[in-house]
């Protein structure tokens, strides 16, 4: 039997934030290399759980090990996307560093950035088709760009981990798919953790889902894909949804 | 108009007028990045109280509204960092408060009929070289920790969120821009006014703002209008004999509709031109 790495090992977590617990009992591995897709909704505790492992929330109960090794300051193992809502669009800043932002320890410069840096960041933003577009000014660029930027700015540091808080909520249908597609590519060499509602676009790409509701079920999707195919193809995403949040697999 | 430039207040004023432009092209180009003009307006306000305070004390002037706007902008950094909701109806009441305590200490000062007008409107002509070598010094304080923390502060103004994930002391950095916002105002005020130090840290900063393509660019610019700007506005005042504040700030808001007009003329000449 093929051995796997778990890159992120959650055993027995609960978390509140007052006097109802919002995560309970939650177990799960992602393996490296995984692509793994946390459903759920809203309320439901999934950003909690993100913060939890980005290690913005500390730790109440259980634990949360990446690559084998207790939390510390492992969450720079992790590149991560947040969602882009709080983000003021007109502000003077070039696409390379917006990227660069990743590295907070910098040699300090005076007001400038060292060519390794800049190399670093142009490789980034290749590796998510961006290139071309470093020394644009990041309010010129459209949703799904703008997007793929931050994924870059997420690989910066050359993460094993990548992990996506609803990557695609306000990017059209295309754009979305090209953003999928591209993590696929990713996924080749890093470990893939997306939130998301776009359920169509999940099942395609994901091999594992997590549907958490303060509680969590799990589903290895590629055992489930011929379900899913069975199904009438305009199965409609509650029904999914449901499915997802009832059956024990 | 070069002869005024013998006059030792005239020189004060162009040295002093070169001096605020850097500082507010550089905290302007913050406050605005940060959306936090209307917080910058509640603590120019609230710099009142520091000048009452000044007054009813006969301590000096850029000492006391300094130290007042400090403890001002800890205040609402403390208050308001974890709860942004709030920084509304804080920046209200500072404003406010600030305010009444600084008329009430005027009035309280015996005998005392100051020309208020001037903390309004501004007196750069009254410029002393105290004030020029408090000036100096906090420009090159802003200069330092900016070349310091260029990058943190950047990170913080653009995605604080982020930026706390990524290990930047995203407090510390908010209040310290807070803390070079209000030293800046204080000495905005010297120059055109409490009314009007919100235009001179807004103006240049909205023009600059579309020529640059990042934030420091847009601090280089933003000080170069706002040197035009001030000198233009001085020379106007000295020319026709007018209050020197609004003379800068009427080139300042001319100059801005100019831009606006432009701007939206070349934009529908590329829309016909793409139909």
């Amino acid at each position: 039997m093929q051995t796997y790495n778990n890159a992120i090992n959650i055993k027995d977590l609960f978390f509140k934030y007052e006097k109802e617990y919002v995560l309970e009992d939650i177990n799960f591995q992602v393996r490296e290399n995984d692509f793994l897709t946390i459903l759920g909704p809203n309320g439901g505790g999934k950003s909690t759980l993100v913060k939890l492992i980005l290690g913005i929330l500390k730790l109440q109960k259980g634990s949360i090990d990446i690559f084998n090794r207790a939390f510390l300051k492992e969450s720079l193992n992790i590149g991560y996307v947040p969602q882009s809502t709080d983000i003021n669009l007109s502000f003077p800043i070039k696409v390379l560093e917006v990227v660069m932002m990743a590295q907070n320890k910098q040699q300090t410069r005076y007001f400038g950035y060292s060519k390794d840096e800049k190399i670093q960041a142009l490789n980034a933003l290749e590796q998510v088709g961006m290139g071309e577009f470093a020394h644009r000014r990041i309010s010129f660029l459209s949703g799904g760009q703008r997007q793929r930027v931050l994924i870059a700015r997420a690989l910066f540091g050359k993460p094993k981990i990548l992990l996506l808080d609803e990557p695609t909520s306000n990017i059209d249908v295309v754009a979305c798919g090209e953003i999928y597609q591209t993590l696929k590519e990713l996924n080749k060499d890093i470990t893939v953790v997306v939130i998301s509602h776009d359920l169509s676009l999940v099942l395609k790409y994901a091999n594992k889902a997590v549907y958490i509701n303060k509680k969590l079920s799990y589903h290895d999707l590629s055992s489930m894909k011929e379900e899913f195919s069975n199904l009438n193809s305009n199965v409609s995403e509650i029904e999914l949804l449901q499915m997802l949040g009832q059956c024990k697999c | 108009m070069l002869e005024a430039l013998s006059y030792t207040f005239m020189q004060n004023a162009v040295i002093a007028g070169v001096l605020v432009s850097i500082i507010s092209g550089i905290i302007g180009s913050l406050i605005v990045v940060n959306r936090m003009v209307f917080l910058a307006g509640g603590i120019a306000h609230s710099a009142y109280g520091g000048i009452g305070v000044s007054i009813y004390f006969s301590l000096p002037m850029l000492l006391s509204t300094s130290l007042f706007s400090i403890v001002v902008a800890l205040f609402i950094s403390v208050i308001t960092y974890k709860n942004r909701q709030k920084l509304d109806t804080i920046i209200g009441l500072t404003w406010a408060i600030g305010m009444s305590f600084g008329i009430l200490l005027v009035d309280l000062t015996p005998g005392y009929n100051a020309d208020l007008i001037s903390y309004l409107f501004g007196s750069i002509l009254a410029v002393n070289t105290n004030d020029i070598i408090f000036m100096s010094i906090i420009l090159f304080l802003i200069i330092l920790i900016l070349g310091f923390f260029y990058r943190d502060i950047l990170a913080v103004s653009y995605d604080n969120a982020y930026a706390k994930i990524r290990g930047v002391k995203t407090r510390l950095f908010y209040t310290i821009i807070l803390l070079m916002a209000s030293l800046s105002i204080v000495i905005a005020i010297k120059i055109v006014g409490l009314i009007l130090v919100i235009a001179l840290l807004s103006i240049p900063t909205f023009i600059a703002e579309k020529f640059s393509d990042s934030l420091l660019g847009m601090m280089i610019f933003a000080a170069l209008f706002s040197m035009f700007f001030t000198l233009m506005g001085l020379g106007l005042s000295y020319t026709y004999d007018l209050s020197s504040g609004p003379s800068i700030i009427l080139i300042s808001s001319v100059s801005m509709i100019t831009v606006i007009i432009f701007e939206k003329l070349c934009k529908h000449k590329i829309f016909k031109n793409t139909n």
